[in-house]
């Protein structure tokens, strides 16, 4: 067992445990932050999705000892400036994408993370750009995934 | 003389006979504030369109229940079985709805429900989900798409009572007339700008007895909240992450609990080498041998998984050892009922279609927390039949009913599977067997390979067409067992389905009820035949329909070539009844039926109706090689239905917001059991263990262009929408994919016999390592 050290949602925290365990259960089953969710564990269904120093990532493929101490992570908790929410989080209730809502949080911080890609490469956050996203919804929300998305840049 | 008329029914008004059909009897509840009840409709679980009451199965009568339920002390109580609607001190209006609701949005709509009788805004509502019932029989079981048809009144009659006597007791207070008073967002107001909120009337409205008191609902020409759309009232916690599901829950000391299964489907454990090592690994708190496995519990999930796929266990065999697709088929195949009508009287179209196994697996996996201790036993999970696992739950912890508590979570995803509670037995076994509550998941390959999924199937047609009409149509739809159980939701019928032949019957009925054949063709006769494989299946938003659906629009397309006729206005000419062809008219105006499309692209048509509904879908869909074979990394690509109008006529419409969402959802559905995703069998297992093996549809195969219209109806009351989507819609995909190809597909999904995109994952040790490279694919 060893200590790790790094930023969650803005706070610094610190946990005892051993280094090859997956930061989503850091996250989840010893910090209590759960709004990443379990969809597979194999960084395919991309319910986990959150953010590493800006970027999309998915704490489920990483061992906490890969994570530095200067390294800042974000799950959905995270996204909103306290009360006020973040533009596709507003898009997200716009559009009432949501349905049983388990996979939103991670389909939300993957559409913050495409739209920054596509800004930094000076590309349209268009359908071809949206369909790169990977992360299973089976209540099948995809229309209202793809309207929100486009509104939800437009806002960014 | 013999009289042979009956007599005529005393004439009414328009206006009476309107109020009348407005009247109900609710329930006043003594309680120290206002509590109102009503009696949920016992007759309305599985409400089919055209169902012959005579062929409604039978429900056990309520004395031989509560004779074998001894345990229900209170059941005898008058008012046990009502639902209710509760003023609190603070002026809140609260109800624990006796449903799951995973995401169907039947919270929100209940809400709404509620706030139009009592003039509240929506947010002023409070539903929660109500904890296991049993003297509630038969009324808490969430399937069927039913929760709103059976509900509707019910709740409207309880708020409607709660409404008129906060109107009566804030009338007094204000000293003023109660015709003369009104009510809005939480206030009672009176004349002269006088109000009194609903707060200082809960204590005074309350009823020192429980009485029956008539009571009437408001006018359907009076609405202001139902039939407008509406969010969901959990998006804002959703977005936020706090949404709480079974596994967020902070419940102490439940530790993550995960099993150890079998190569084989169900298969058993033997005996395990090494349980010493394994109990000492990191973060491990427990190992036991369960009946399904070897059962860890651990600090986090992740030593759990590890710990799981580090011990040594040998297994007995399972159910369907050695078996594979073509097996199954074979038994299937040698199980389909013979046609009724003889071959050779005009022109005979016969088909055959298979569907294979397809998964139901949601996002939020098989879980339940359960903390069972020496003399109580408490669960929290994601159950759409509370009562039936609080009854099962009982024998395996060897506790009374009365002892046994069982939480219904807001559940992530259901489609039917969660009407089964297989976690929620095995937490309880495994919080009995470490006398430590546990936080029991299944991991995404025990969802995929051990979990329920929707039945392998045949459907085979045979129709006579003749010069100008089509003279009889017959399908056998011959499927592996569907296991209904646990029947209605409570523990008589769940053992009733158990016992040989229990199952066979029920199933019949409900294909009896839920099976129509909408067009005039002839003699119609539908059967179905049940193989029992020992599989663990369920519904997927829906059972037979959707396949029973696709080979009917197939058919249908065929036989209006055969008869020379275009298949929209042969559907027209042929459909039963003016909702099913209004539907059709609104795709055929909407979607542009019959518009030029280039080659390798076509439009199909389907339609459907169940539910006291009528759906209809027009797609478009394309199949040329550019397409089909677009790359995606690990993906399936295949035909893409590239635009789909949908519309649908449901009745009353509680929430169009909600009812377009739930459409959506069925056509993605749709997509994926037509084109891409299904479990292959192979050797006594599914080879399937995640989401990238199987395909359910993604951003990349999801339609650009959706069109959802809901057609006006003056149905008066609310149909069922949850899996009112599908089957029309893979008609429509099935028929444009034929139309386009120029060929029929024999089976389904169309990729089922393609070569895996994947390498299949190993079945020992059962569940996927994690990968570490997380961080080489950010973006």
């Amino acid at each position: 067992m060893s200590t790790h050290s790094f930023t969650l949602n803005g706070e610094r925290v610190t946990v005892d445990v051993e280094d090859d365990v997956r930061l989503l259960w850091v996250i989840r089953d010893i910090l209590g932050v759960t709004g990443p969710k379990y969809g597979c564990g194999i960084n395919v269904c991309k319910a986990c999705t959150s953010h590493i120093n800006g970027k999309a990532f998915n704490p489920c493929s990483v061992p906490v000892g890969a994570i530095s101490d200067d390294d800042e992570v974000t799950t959905i908790e995270g996204l909103a400036d306290g009360e006020t929410l973040h533009p596709m989080q507003e898009a997200w209730l716009d559009r009432d994408v949501a349905q049983c809502g388990y996979c939103q949080p991670g389909q939300i911080m993957a559409a913050v993370a495409k739209v920054n890609q596509c800004r930094a490469e000076g590309r349209d956050v268009d359908d071809e750009a949206i369909e790169e996203i990977r992360n299973i919804c089976r209540c099948g929300t995809y229309n209202r995934i793809r309207e929100a998305i486009k509104a939800g840049a437009d806002n960014m | 003389m013999a009289h042979h008329r009956l007599a005529s029914p005393p004439k009414e008004t328009g206006l009476h006979r309107s109020v009348g059909r407005r009247k109900f009897l609710g329930y006043l509840i003594a309680a120290p504030t206002l509590v109102v009840a009503a009696e949920l409709g016992r007759e309305q679980i599985f409400g089919a369109p055209e169902a012959s009451a005579a062929a409604l199965p039978s429900a056990p009568q309520t004395p031989e229940v509560y004779d074998l339920l001894d345990a229900l002390r209170d059941a005898a109580r008058p008012t046990a079985n009502l639902i209710r609607v509760e003023v609190n001190r603070d002026g809140t209006v609260s109800f624990a709805l006796p449903r799951s609701d995973n995401g169907q949005g039947i919270v929100t709509s209940t809400q709404m429900i509620i706030a139009e009788e009592m003039g509240l805004d929506v947010d002023q509502v409070r539903v929660t989900l109500a904890d296991a019932r049993p003297e509630l029989l038969f009324n808490q079981i969430t399937g069927g798409s039913s929760t709103t048809f059976t509900t509707y009144t019910a709740i409207r009659v309880a708020a409607a009572l709660a409404q008129g006597r906060l109107l009566e007791a804030g009338a007094q207070l204000l000293a003023q007339d109660v015709r003369t008073v009104t009510s809005r967002k939480g206030l009672i107001l009176g004349a002269g700008g006088r109000s009194v909120p609903f707060s200082a009337l809960a204590e005074k409205a309350a009823s020192a007895t429980t009485e029956q008191v008539e009571v009437t609902l408001k006018a359907r020409e009076e609405f202001t909240v139902i039939g407008k759309p509406h969010n969901k009232t959990d998006a804002r916690d959703i977005v936020t992450g706090r949404k709480v599901f079974a596994t967020d829950l902070k419940i102490p000391d439940a530790l993550p609990t995960v099993i150890c299964r079998a190569p084989d489907l169900n298969g058993t454990p033997d005996d395990v080498d090494n349980l010493d090592d394994v109990r000492s690994m990191p973060g491990v708190t427990d190992v036991e041998v369960v009946t399904t496995g070897v059962a860890v519990r651990a600090r986090t999930f992740g030593q759990a998984i590890d710990a799981v796929n580090a011990l040594q266990v040998s297994w007995n065999r399972g159910t369907v050892a050695g078996e594979d697709d073509e097996s199954v088929l074979r038994r299937v195949r040698a199980a389909e009922l013979p046609m009724a009508v003889p071959a050779g009287v005009g022109k005979t179209v016969d088909r055959a279609f298979t569907f294979y196994f397809a998964s139901n697996s949601s996002l939020e996996t098989n879980c339940c927390i359960a903390d069972v201790r020496e003399d109580r036993a408490e669960l929290w999970g994601p159950m759409k039949n509370p009562i039936a696992a609080q009854g099962d739950i009982a024998k395996i912890v060897d506790l009374p009913i009365s002892k046994v508590t069982v939480h219904v979570t807001q559940g992530g995803g259901s489609f039917g599977r969660k009407l089964f509670y297989d976690a929620a037995l095995e937490a309880a076994e495994c919080s009995k067997a470490f006398g430590k509550p546990v936080k029991l998941m299944w991991t995404r390959a025990d969802d995929s390979r051990q979990g329920r999924v929707h039945p392998l199937s045949t459907s085979r047609v045979r129709a006579q067409v003749g010069a100008d009409a089509v003279l009889s149509y017959e399908q056998r739809h011959t499927s592996v067992a569907t296991q209904i159980n646990p029947g209605f939701g409570e523990p008589i019928t769940a053992a009733a389905v158990k016992a040989p032949l229990g199952n066979l019957t029920l199933s019949e009925s409900i294909f009896e009820l839920t099976q129509v054949t909408p067009y005039e063709f002839g003699v119609s006769t539908r059967l179905l035949n049940e193989v029992d494989m020992r599989f663990n299946t369920s519904a997927m938003r829906n059972i037979y329909s959707p396949n029973v659906a696709t080979a009917r629009e197939l058919m249908v397309d065929e036989l209006a070539a055969t008869m020379g006729k275009d298949p929209y206005e042969f559907r027209r000419e042929f459909l039963r009844g003016e909702r099913l062809r209004a539907v059709l008219d609104a795709v055929a105006k909407e979607g542009r039926w019959g518009r030029s499309m280039k080659k390798g692209t076509a439009q199909g048509l389907g339609v459907h109706t169940e539910y006291k509904a009528a759906t209809a879908a027009l797609v478009e869909i394309d199949c040329r090689p550019e397409t089909v074979d677009r790359p995606i990394r690990e993906g399936v690509t295949g035909p893409r239905v590239t635009r789909v109008t949908f519309a649908v006529d449901v009745g009353l419409v509680i929430n169009p917001r909600g009812l377009e969402a739930q459409m959506m959802g069925g056509i993605n559905d749709a997509i994926a059991m037509i084109l891409t995703s299904s479990l292959h069998l192979t050797d006594g297992h599914f080879v399937e263990a995640s989401w990238d093996n199987y395909f359910y549809t993604r951003q990349w195969n999801t339609p650009p262009e959706l069109n959802i219209v809901l057609v006006e109806s003056d149905a008066p009351e609310p149909g069922g929408a949850g899996e009112l989507g599908l089957s029309a819609a893979c008609g429509a995909i099935a028929t444009a994919y034929a139309r386009a190809t120029g060929t029929v597909p024999e089976y389904f999904p169309i990729n089922h016999r393609d070569p895996f995109p994947f390498e299949p994952k190993p079945l020992v040790p059962p569940i996927p390592e994690s990968p570490t490279d997380g961080l080489d694919h950010t973006y």
